[in-house]
């Protein structure tokens, strides 16, 4: 055998190595919280605020929770989505407010549409480091036990909706 | 002269004492920095949380500092991050069978890399101990040597 195979064969490992890693997307970061109970929350309506959603209030029932804010340019990309499929009725959909004013939020929806049956504000962000929320849009599926099935991290897009939410909650829907 | 306005100047400082929330502040701002320098900022991948100044990793701050008021060990404050970003906010990942390459690999880079240069090394030593001539060779050499041995003293070579 011919000593130069050595460090060549070497080198074509690690060619092959970066060359899978450059395809990675490093925003990825894979969520300890899929399998795990979804954090509890108590906040207040964005819409009214004198009235609270928990978690808890959703038991029984799959759904999606949507973290957005009107500063977050990414959100607005994706919103249409969410607002063609509140229309479709095929999941309830949540808000969760992160991190925004609350003058700001309400026209924002006035303006791009109010998909959400409600949305919560969480003025201070706590929640969303409950939810390890770290790039806005962040979009959670929730089973009827309360766990998290799904986490998608920045905009939702179609091929994700169509390739990984709907069989999810079809699939969630009729096992449970 | 003026080495003594100096001094006087520090006896004049040192005479303050520290007020108790001060030092009481300084040493938990301290902790804050050192467990912030364990935690990646999730935004901004290759920072710590404790030299970000992006939104998250100043809440981030917030709450450890929060929570070491509330009495929080530093261990728990490390489980409560990794529950909710993965073992991805450790700037030290834990060593476990996911890991072990990551810890050992160097290593073991190390390790192969000391056999190969051990096999080539007693390779080459036994290929070198006896050189290979064929006999045209060695019958020049002999021819060579005799004619340098009858032209100098022995005691030259």
């Amino acid at each position: 055998m011919k000593w130069w195979l050595w460090p060549l064969g070497l080198f074509l490992v690690l060619v092959v190595f970066l060359g899978v890693g450059l395809t990675l997307n490093p925003r990825e970061v894979p969520s300890p919280l899929i399998g795990k109970p979804a954090p509890p929350f108590q906040l207040p309506l964005l819409h009214e605020a004198e009235k609270t959603f928990s978690q808890k209030d959703m038991l029984g029932k799959v759904w999606v929770l949507n973290v957005w804010a009107s500063w977050c340019g990414p959100c607005r990309d994706e919103h249409p989505i969410w607002v063609d499929l509140a229309k479709a009725n095929v999941v309830p959909i949540y808000g969760l407010n992160y991190k925004d004013k609350r003058a700001d939020s309400i026209a924002w929806l006035q303006r791009y549409g109010d998909p959400y049956v409600l949305s919560v504000s969480d003025t201070q962000g706590r929640i969303g480091i409950d939810y390890g929320v770290y790039g806005v849009p962040e979009t959670y599926v929730i089973d009827k036990a309360g766990v998290i099935r799904f986490k998608q991290v920045g905009p939702v897009t179609p091929a994700v909706l169509k390739d990984k939410i709907f069989p999810l909650i079809a699939k969630l829907n009729g096992n449970v | 002269m003026e080495m003594c306005k100096y001094l006087f100047l520090l006896i004049f400082l040192l005479s303050f004492e520290m007020p108790a929330w001060a030092t009481e502040d300084a040493a938990l701002e301290q902790r804050v920095q050192r467990i912030s320098e364990e935690l990646r900022c999730l935004v901004c991948q290759n920072q710590t949380i404790a030299d970000s100044s992006a939104d998250l990793a100043v809440d981030l701050k917030n709450q450890v500092r929060e929570k070491l008021k509330q009495g929080v060990s530093e261990k728990d404050i490390i489980t409560f991050m990794t529950e909710r970003y993965g073992d991805f906010v450790l700037y030290r990942p834990p060593v476990k069978a996911t890991t072990w390459l990551l810890w050992f690999g160097p290593g073991l880079l190390l390790v192969a890399g000391l056999v190969a240069l051990f096999m080539r090394l007693r390779r080459r030593a036994t290929v070198e101990v006896e050189p290979q001539l064929t006999d045209d060779e060695r019958a020049r050499a002999a021819a060579l040597l005799q004619t340098h041995s009858s032209t100098t003293k022995p005691n030259q070579r």
